[in-house]
């Protein structure tokens, strides 16, 4: 696929993440055992033989940029295009922010340009999903398509919270609504567009050119197009996509790989997820740990019992201590006689002996709880939690937090710890 | 330092048996995921070697598709980076090497060409992680023509060993090979520190005259000429291709904590190819103790007391014991397995019971039982 450059939109802060992405923009948040979120898209990339993407970064992009490094990863380190990170730039008349999906590809239309390409690839950075976009490539080819919106079918209650079209019995498209009230349809997009490049460039000099225009691809681009009659096609897709745009989407989607032959194969030899981890030495399991229906990376040291968890790399379980249904992530030390549920902890975390977290009455989020719910808990990274401390439910404690310095010991359910 | 790195890794290694059949004993697979070959090369990268040459003679396949380009080392670099060393045919001479100084007596060119003033010679079967510029301070200032690394004998036996005897300043005055009663007290860890102007003419003095072995024809017969001098080394050092049971050993020796930390956390870490597989997975019937799982493992079965290596399956009601189980094997269901080792690739079937005695059973690449 030579005639086709991938453009990774990478830039969204992702809000409902809380004080997950706080510190770093969603892509780059870590997701299953080793990954970051923005690995299933470029892995999907180098599984559909797609050697050129460039990726959009703007929101908080050091980690990111520090894991994509020249692509080295995903075989994206390349003599003829690779991987290339594109952040907002200043010009000789003016520089800017990306305003929206669709001007911060009309931005980089030279960077699309120097290759030529027959089709531009737009994705998005933000889900979990393995696709192979040569089936979309080739749907898009023999209908004739000029665009070509992936979307999956949802119940239809569900699809108010997305872009909904609607469709002709060919896949046509003959509507498309942002987030409707009344949904008029099942199929929801993916945020996965392929079109013809020099349409897609008319398009978006002409969105460029409209000062009313938000110059977002699903409220503006689309929609545009639609009115032109431009040959658009709905290509569905049946395969596994997550959203993890959300606390509890984040934590179920990671625990769901915990259970017996998940949806999303991780183990698949003939669709490999690629990523930059860590060297460390394998799993180690002490004499006495109890471990089952868990995912344990590498560097983890386990004394305790971990029950449907997800450990990245490097965590340590000490001594008579139960994690149960939690997202650990890289780095975190956990003591002897804790007690951990329900909860998501970020990387580098300390948690001293005797600490419980996720422990309580089930009582709402006070400030956010539209963030914070299902009785899950979230701790920053680089948190250390004194020893003997007790965290409930729905609870959030900030990034870089030192609970022995501010001396707190007590957090109660639904409530949020925050620097003063 | 300007340092040229050299690896002995064209030994068969006799005393691994199966293991050994096609792969050269620096490939051997050790704690999980690495090739023993891994720690000598990483401790050289981690103490500043930018070129490494790595001397293969016995079945290198496996060997050389593990370094690759030596990008997992950093050694893929444009002034320096890993050379693979072969013997070769040339217009005057054919010669396997005839001994571990002929084989860098052949390479000469490497040691003539480069700008390195030192020579640091390793081996590929030794497991411990070290940081060579200690040895470097020691070789300067006990001004040595050659610093030889060593160990007390202690817990290791003088006939599979080199031993020397030192004076009190730390010069060797004796070099006893695979003795039965040595009098010295240390054993020679294979580990050679050395000015390379002064290792190119011991080797044009030595090969053409027909001696071919590096400690018998360089070291022990210019003890009394030449300052060599002993570096003792107090850590973790064990040479993975002595036997079996030593293999084993090392192995098991990965679920100690102390020596787990020591070799991979302590001075630096340990450098291996990547596979890029997913995390571990113990699932509902899983249960792990004492034991070392790697990447793409997934166990429903009980292990125990056992190294793991990537991508094995253990499924339900199998049981793994005291067992090294090497990468994309599977144990069935119901299989039972206790003093095993079991080489890339084997498939026990279902309800099948294994158990060596006094070694370890030992089952050979792509296996079915």
């Amino acid at each position: 696929m030579t005639d086709v450059v991938a453009m990774i939109l990478a830039g969204g802060q992702g809000t409902r993440l809380g004080v997950l992405t706080e510190n770093i923009v969603k892509p780059a948040v870590p997701f299953g055992g080793k990954y970051r979120i923005i690995d299933f898209t470029l892995s999907n990339c180098t599984n559909s033989s797609i050697y050129t993407v460039g990726v959009l970064t703007q929101y908080k992009p050091r980690v990111l940029s520090k894991h994509l490094g020249i692509g080295r990863d995903w075989d994206l380190d390349r003599k003829q295009g690779g991987l290339s990170i594109l952040s907002p730039y200043a010009a000789s008349s003016k520089g800017e922010w990306y305003k929206g999906t669709a001007h911060a590809i009309h931005q980089n239309m030279d960077f699309i340009d120097q290759f030529s390409p027959k089709y531009v690839l737009v994705l998005s950075g933000d889900h979990v999903y393995a696709m192979d976009y040569n089936e979309m490539l080739d749907f898009h080819i023999s209908k004739g398509s000029e665009a070509t919106i992936a979307c999956v079918r949802v119940p239809l209650s569900d699809a108010s919270r997305f872009g909904t079209i609607i469709t002709d019995n060919i896949y046509r498209i003959v509507d498309f609504e942002e987030k409707p009230s009344r949904p008029r349809s099942q199929l929801v997009s993916m945020g996965i567009y392929l079109f013809n490049w020099k349409i897609l460039k008319k398009a978006l000099i002409e969105d460029a050119n409209d000062p009313n225009s938000a110059h977002d691809f699903g409220r503006n681009v689309i929609p545009r197009m639609l009115l032109e009659k431009r040959h658009m096609y709905a290509y569905e897709f049946d395969g596994y996509w997550r959203d993890v745009g959300t606390v509890y989407s984040f934590w179920v989607t990671n625990l769901e790989l915990t259970h017996p032959m998940p949806a999303l194969n991780l183990y698949d030899p003939n669709w490999r997820f690629y990523t930059h981890s860590e060297e460390m030495p394998p799993a180690f399991f002490g004499k006495k740990s109890k471990v089952i229906n868990s995912l344990v990376s590498e560097g983890c040291i386990v004394y305790g019992d971990v029950e449907g968890s997800v450990l990245f790399q490097g965590v340590k379980v000490g001594e008579g201590s139960l994690v149960k249904n939690s997202v650990i992530m890289t780095n975190v030390d956990i003591g002897r006689n804790c007690h951990v549920e329900n909860a998501v902890i970020s990387e580098n975390v300390i948690v001293k002996d005797g600490v419980s977290i996720g422990v309580g009455e089930e009582i709402e989020n006070v400030e956010r709880p539209d963030i914070y719910n299902h009785g899950i808990s979230v701790i920053g990274e680089r948190v250390l939690i004194a020893s003997g401390a007790h965290i409930g439910k729905n609870c959030s404690v900030d990034n870089f937090l030192d609970m022995e310095k501010i001396g707190i010991k007590t957090l109660e359910s639904g409530q949020n710890l925050r620097e003063r | 330092m300007k340092v040229l790195g050299l690896i002995l890794a064209g030994e068969k290694g006799k005393g691994l048996g199966k293991l050994t059949s096609k792969r050269a004993s620096a490939a051997v697979p050790i704690g999980g995921k690495y090739r023993a070959i891994d720690f000598t090369l990483s401790n050289m990268v981690r103490a500043g070697i930018k070129k490494v040459g790595v001397l293969t003679q016995y079945n290198p396949r496996s060997l050389m598709d593990h370094l690759g380009s030596g990008r997992e080392w950093d050694l893929d670099r444009k002034r320096g980076g890993l050379y693979i060393l072969q013997p070769y045919v040339s217009e005057n001479d054919q010669y396997w090497y005839r001994g571990t100084a002929d084989a860098m007596y052949q390479n000469i060119t490497i040691l003539r060409r480069g700008s390195e003033d030192y020579v640091l010679i390793g081996s590929g079967d030794h497991v411990f992680n070290f940081d060579f510029n200690a040895l470097y301070d020691y070789h300067m200032t006990s001004m040595a023509d050659i610093t030889i690394m060593t160990k007390s004998i202690e817990g290791y036996d003088p006939k599979l060993y080199g031993v020397v005897k030192t004076n009190s300043e730390g010069k060797i005055v004796k070099f006893e090979e695979k003795h039965p009663n040595p009098e010295g007290d240390k054993i020679n860890l294979g580990v050679y520190f050395v000015n390379k102007k002064m290792l190119m003419d011991l080797l044009y003095a030595a090969v053409p005259n027909g001696g071919y072995d590096f400690v018998s024809d360089i070291i022990i017969s210019n003890l009394d000429m030449l300052r060599i001098m002993s570096y003792e080394f107090t850590g973790y050092w064990r040479n993975a291709k002595k036997s079996i049971l030593e293999y084993k050993r090392i192995n098991m020796d990965m679920l100690n904590q102390e020596i787990s930390h020591e070799l991979f956390y302590q001075n630096g870490k340990i450098f291996t190819k990547l596979k890029d597989l997913a995390p571990p997975k113990i699932t509902s019937t899983g249960s792990v103790k004492n034991s070392i799982v790697a990447d793409g493992s997934i166990i429903s079965g009980n292990v125990v007391d056992s190294v793991i290596f990537r991508n094995v399956e253990i499924r339900s009601g199998a049981v793994v014991e005291d067992s090294i189980v090497l990468e994309g094997s599977v144990i069935e269901e119901g299989a039972k397995i206790n003093n095993c080792i079991l080489d890339k690739n084997v498939t026990i079937r279902s309800e099948r019971v294994y158990k060596g005695y006094d070694e370890p059973l030992i089952f050979g690449k792509w296996q079915v039982m």
